[in-house]
């Protein structure tokens, strides 16, 4: 899978509040959890984002509650993917849990820009700056993780568990 | 093999005679708890794995505590989902407004969560029950799905951090100040997918509620789980609440720990989490021109009848200040009904504060007591992020019952020994 888009940047320890304030968590519904994706980091990020966008952000991306709202809301707001320096363990899971595609790489975290147009090899871990011709590599996924996502996700492992 | 309690804990639920830090583990869950934040996620997915019947009835808790009682129409459509979902699987853990309390206290209160137990619950302050000796840890609306069909979750073995406390604890100081000064020492990062082992002689005299408080802030520097060896204020806390077997373990003497960190107690103050990180931390003296709007009492983090105790033994004969609102929220009911019968409530009502029926409620910025913009409150809840108690522009300091309800006498941030204690 090839993943192509423009960045938006955040910076370190972006917790679960800013990407989806729980004032808004009377609903699960990805639609409505999309309108204030990211509100309490950049209040004007639901307006300005566009389907098929892609975050770069710091270090422990996800951090704070175990809300899926979270990559939920990033998902239903067409944005890609994510790209960190390192994601909070709980939004880790829920991420591969929801099927929304999270890579990990310090320096292309550091040296990415916003505005930049990157592209994501995610099969292989390769991302690429068009902007600037850089090119990294994100860390491995673990092979578990890995099984998961061939499987189409925890939901659909765990139906194939117990039809077996 | 030498093992940590954490390796234990996960090798005995896995079938495995030891396992090692970094292996990748299918374990059996002795419970699973969701509240009305994440359950409906976890019934709608759990539905997609085409069971037809949860696991085990009798080990699936789910508690509406987050927008409960209910708050809103779309919090009440929420907590329905709960209910109907609990009647037809007949759980027998549902716990309806009248009988719920804060998830993170009710169980423990409940006897539900127990010494060698491995818990799974999709709220991030599950972390909580390693205060037991358990192995205890958040996950998302689908893992608890996953789990609800099969009985089982998949972890990697977290690689253990050690913190060793000792000295005599100073006046006012608790679980919760020791906690934010490692949270501080650490950071919010600090022990990122780690098992935070306490542990030291202050740790073994510290009582129950105060290691709850710890262990409940483990998530707040990124940990998977935090625990603490269980033994004789463990014994006594579950003595006449257990109702099911369970297993004291302990770490192997050659264990290994890729960090092992000290603190000398009897050089922590009183400390507070300044805006907007819980390892922002700072002594409470320091920041005595910091004026404030609100006080929150309550939470899963110091929510508990000792903590009440500590913010009446504050309070008492005083007032809170003019330019303040006060709001305590005991956590359970079987709390809120002992500081009735103690005269606790008594004591809060005439210094004019609120006292509210659980519920997680400003903790989270959900409701029963939501800052404006522009104003500031001193909560003993968990986290100080941005927004997290209303306004975005509004800002949230925490600390533990005492400081809070000094600041409340005050109108700023203080200590009790500014009143007069």
């Amino acid at each position: 899978m090839i993943i192509k888009g423009k960045v938006w940047k955040f910076g370190d320890d972006i917790d679960t509040d800013a990407i989806i304030p729980a004032r808004y968590l009377n609903t699960s519904d990805p639609v409505e959890l999309a309108r204030h994706v990211m509100e309490d980091a950049d209040k004007d990020f639901p307006y300005k984002v566009k389907p098929g966008d892609l975050i770069v952000a710091g270090k422990n991306f996800g951090c704070g509650s175990s809300r899926e709202h979270a990559p939920i809301a990033i998902k239903a707001a067409g944005i890609q993917a994510v790209l960190a320096k390192s994601f909070a363990r709980i939004f880790y899971r829920n991420s591969f849990n929801i099927g929304l595609p999270i890579f990990e790489s310090i320096s292309a975290s550091e040296e990415i820009k916003e505005g930049d147009e990157i592209e994501i090899d995610a099969d292989n871990g390769i991302i690429k700056n068009l902007t600037t011709n850089k090119e990294y590599k994100a860390n491995q996924i673990p092979p578990f993780m890995q099984e998961l996502i061939k499987e189409g996700g925890l939901i659909e492992w765990t139906k194939k568990k117990i039809q077996n | 093999m030498a093992m940590t309690i954490t390796e234990k804990i996960l090798a005995a639920h896995s079938g495995k005679k030891e396992v090692l830090s970094g292996e990748l583990i299918n374990a059996k869950v002795d419970l699973i708890l969701a509240n009305d934040i994440t359950a409906p996620i976890a019934i709608s997915e759990f539905k997609k794995t085409g069971a037809k019947e949860v696991f085990d009835r009798n080990r699936i808790a789910l508690i509406p505590d987050h927008f409960a009682p209910q708050k809103d129409i779309k919090a009440a459509e929420q907590c329905k989902l709960l209910r109907e979902f609990s009647r037809e699987q007949d759980l027998s853990l549902y716990f309806e407004v009248g009988r719920m309390g804060v998830e993170h206290a009710l169980l423990p209160e409940e006897g539900l969560v127990l010494p060698g137990d491995c818990i799974i619950g999709a709220d991030s302050h599950t972390c909580t029950y390693g205060a037991l000796g358990a192995f205890s840890t958040g996950v998302g609306s689908t893992d608890v799905a996953a789990a609800m069909a099969t009985g089982e979750c998949w972890f990697k073995v977290p690689e253990s951090m050690k913190f060793i406390y000792y000295g005599k604890l100073n006046k006012w100081v608790g679980g919760k100040d020791l906690i934010l000064h490692t949270i501080g020492d650490i950071g919010v990062d600090g022990a990122l997918y780690k098992a935070m082992e306490f542990d030291g002689e202050t740790i073994k005299n510290l009582p129950m509620h105060g290691r709850l408080t710890m262990c409940n802030m483990a998530i707040e520097a990124g940990a998977k789980n935090g625990i603490i060896i269980p033994d004789k204020i463990t014994r006594a806390y579950i003595k006449n609440r257990a109702k099911r077997e369970f297993i004291f373990y302990k770490s192997d003497k050659n264990a290994i720990y890729i960090e092992t960190r000290e603190y000398d107690c009897s050089k922590i103050p009183p400390t507070v989490a300044c805006p907007h990180l819980p390892s922002n931390t700072k002594p409470a003296t320091e920041l005595s021109d910091i004026r404030i709007d609100q006080v929150v009492i309550g939470s899963c983090t110091n929510g508990r009848y000792e903590d009440l105790l500590e913010a009446a033994m504050v309070i008492k004969g005083k007032k809170v200040n003019p330019n303040v609102r006060m709001i305590v929220i005991p956590a359970t009911q079987k709390i809120y009904q002992k500081a009735m019968k103690k005269g606790l409530l008594d004591i809060f009502i005439e210094s004019e504060a609120v006292v509210s029926t659980p519920t997680c409620g400003p903790c989270l910025g959900g409701y029963m007591g939501i800052l404006a913009k522009g104003e500031r409150a001193i909560a003993t809840t968990n986290r100080n992020f941005v927004g997290r108690m209303g306004h975005p522009e509004s800002e949230v300091y925490l600390s533990n019952p005492a400081v809070a309800a000094a600041s409340a006498v005050l109108g700023r941030i203080g200590i009790p020994e500014e009143i007069g204690l």
